[in-house]
């Protein structure tokens, strides 16, 4: 009992010591921030100007949600990534990797604690930047069901979590430039995903990795959530989970068991240390 | 002097500790680091530190080398590839209970790196470490319940306040937030840091402020075996003075065993029970500061008081001076210098 309430207490401290630096870096979450609603926007206007590049009559207001949503899940992708993938990099660069590293916690709850921020963080992004951009076009939801879309996120969330602690070994192994090597990751996931085209456009040889991408199904659910209002009980909806949970299931205990391979690594060759 | 219950604070609950046991026991331990020639942060493919094939050779061979972007990566001249350093060789050291034990070394000695072995952040090529009879490697979750350090760079969150630091830090050694708010105050004000100051960001602060949160950070949970890795590097005389007074305090209050690593003679002499020195990752000397200093006045014939300074040298200069060589060069001193020309005349 005592070393649930103590993992419980490290679990809360991860994400409190985020939501510190969030506010003391209000200014770059901003900017952050901007920079994804614009990048968003540039994506939109895609959809927006696909008539008049084609010259013939299409569903502007499908094509402009189909591509907000994939540019939603992408931003969320990249929000929650980079705050699972950031745990290593800023405690190096502020030089509390250490100490970190040398507290009485697993690291299953070392890398939850961290992680559970990066999803809360990256759900707030994107409602945000969705309400932004919605406002911009002046979409038609009327066929939205938002609780499915805030569903497939959150169960989506755990395999993200998953292929973020596994690339985050990337700058535990890479002390300079591991961060930015991670980007690999999430450049796949970009490709073979949907993000913003379906699936099957993708050449054959590809098609097997859009299968295994969690990012997949995620857009899978809410293009039928935002677009098509399918409830998230409805077997379609149930169609695009099962994989997202079994994605789940195996890639967080992967992602740790892959994790504390690299730190007893890092740990023979002395790379488990502060930068400079 | 009574034993106090070493199970004080929550987090050592289930631990059981033999306070019979000896604190720390370093058994044979050894660390190499394979390391790229050239400089540290950044190779080319073929292993140096310009774009351009690396290897020795004159300003005319350089310009028809291969520039080693053309080359086939990965491909090194031999002389060029990894290279080994022993940073700690063979240490064997045993640290009762309470006692403070101080490692001097020069920079690059091997200091810091037991410090990390101690601190479940490196694991040893050989040998084994145990804390209270738990070994650093197999028990490392129950090590890490026992031990805290303090490293000569404060490792903080610069923009947060010393009291987030160290609010993170008491929950992640399971202590209650507001427990460890009391505890915060109370500690930030005894080391002299003004009760203002405690909400601001540590960036602000002194170098010498930011090592007492350092310091209260590792107070605050209540270590039973302390490690310091040159706590008092950089500070003012004012400030050393201050760390040192809670280090004693440390023990005397908490039952903690220290160690501390210093090159602060005067420090050592002031804190120690016993002392090791270390030299190229070997321990070349050991014991209280006046065994060493008598030791050493007996080597060399001194009938003056020798100081720290003096025993420092004696046992680190590039050999270890025996009475062989005190005949053969015809004093200490004269072996001495003999030596290190001749360690100047190999560096070169």
């Amino acid at each position: 009992m005592s070393s649930l309430m103590h993992q419980g207490r490290a679990t809360y401290a991860f994400f409190e010591r985020n939501w510190n630096l969030t506010k003391r870096y209000w200014a770059w979450e901003i900017v952050w921030l901007v920079y994804n609603i614009v990048n968003a926007m540039s994506v939109t206007y895609i959809g927006a100007s696909a008539s008049l590049i084609t010259g013939t009559p299409i569903n502007t207001n499908y094509l402009i949600l189909y591509l907000l949503i994939g540019t939603s899940v992408w931003s969320y992708l990249s929000v929650t990534f980079e705050g699972v993938t950031d745990m290593i990099t800023i405690e190096r660069w502020e030089g509390t990797i250490e100490h970190t590293f040398m507290a009485p916690i697993s690291r299953f709850t070392h890398l939850i604690g961290s992680c559970w921020y990066a999803v809360a963080h990256g759900l707030l992004f994107t409602f945000i930047q969705l309400i932004v951009v919605g406002a911009f076009f002046h979409l038609d939801l009327s066929h939205a069901n938002y609780l499915t879309a805030v569903f497939m996120l959150l169960v989506g969330s755990i395999s993200f979590i998953g292929f973020g602690i596994g690339a985050s070994i990337l700058p535990l192994l890479y002390t300079e430039r591991g961060s930015q090597m991670s980007y690999i990751v999430r450049a796949i996931l970009l490709l073979v995903s949907g993000v913003y085209y379906p699936i099957q456009v993708l050449p054959g040889w590809m098609q097997p990795l859009a299968r295994i991408s969690p990012a997949t199904y995620v857009l899978d659910g809410l293009r039928a959530g935002l677009l098509n209002n399918q409830v998230f009980w409805s077997a379609e909806i149930w169609s695009y989970t099962w994989p997202l949970i079994i994605t789940g299931i195996v890639s967080v205990p992967l992602g740790i068991y892959i994790f504390r391979i690299a730190e007893r690594y890092a740990k023979r060759t002395g790379k488990l240390k502060r930068n400079g | 002097m009574a034993v106090q219950n070493l199970n004080q604070t929550s987090l050592l609950e289930d631990v059981v500790i033999d306070p019979t046991k000896d604190a720390v026991v370093i058994d044979g331990v050894s660390k190499v680091f394979t390391m790229d020639n050239g400089a540290e942060n950044f190779t080319w493919p073929d292993g140096g530190n310009t774009p351009f094939a690396g290897g020795k050779g004159t300003a005319l061979e350089g310009c028809f080398r291969v520039p080693a972007l053309l080359r086939w990566p990965g491909r090194k001249p031999k002389e060029e590839k990894k290279r080994e350093v022993r940073a700690v060789d063979n240490v064997n050291m045993v640290v009762k209970r309470r006692e403070i034990m101080g490692i001097l070394g020069a920079n690059g000695s091997g200091k810091s790196t037991l410090i990390r072995i101690l601190s479940t952040l490196l694991i040893p090529d050989t040998g084994h470490v145990s804390i209270f009879g738990y070994d650093v490697e197999k028990d490392e979750r129950m090590v890490q319940k026992l031990i805290n350090r303090v490293s000569v760079e404060a490792s903080f969150f610069k923009k947060l306040s010393p009291m987030e630091n160290l609010i993170y830090a008491a929950r992640l050694y399971n202590m209650p937030a507001q427990e460890a708010r009391t505890k915060i105050r109370t500690i930030l004000g005894r080391l002299g840091i003004p009760g203002d100051r405690i909400g601001q960001p540590l960036e602000n602060m002194s170098r010498g402020m930011q090592q007492k949160v350092a310091i209260a950070r590792a107070f605050l949970t209540a270590p039973i075996v302390l490690l310091l890795d040159e706590p008092t590097t950089g500070l003012d005389p004012r400030s050393k003075i201050d760390v040192q007074n809670f280090v004693e305090r440390l023990r005397e209050e908490h039952d903690a065993t220290i160690l501390i690593t210093t090159h602060d003679m005067d420090e050592a002499e002031a804190l120690c029970d016993r002392v090791a020195i270390i030299d190229k990752g070997r321990i070349v000397a050991m014991g209280t500061v006046n065994e060493l200093k008598q030791a050493v006045a007996e080597r060399t014939e001194r009938t003056t008081p020798v100081t720290m300074n003096e025993v420092f040298m004696h046992y680190t200069a590039s050999h270890l001076i025996t009475d062989a060589d005190i005949e053969r060069y015809g004093s200490w001193e004269k072996a001495f210098e003999a030596y290190e020309a001749q360690r100047e005349d190999e560096e070169e």
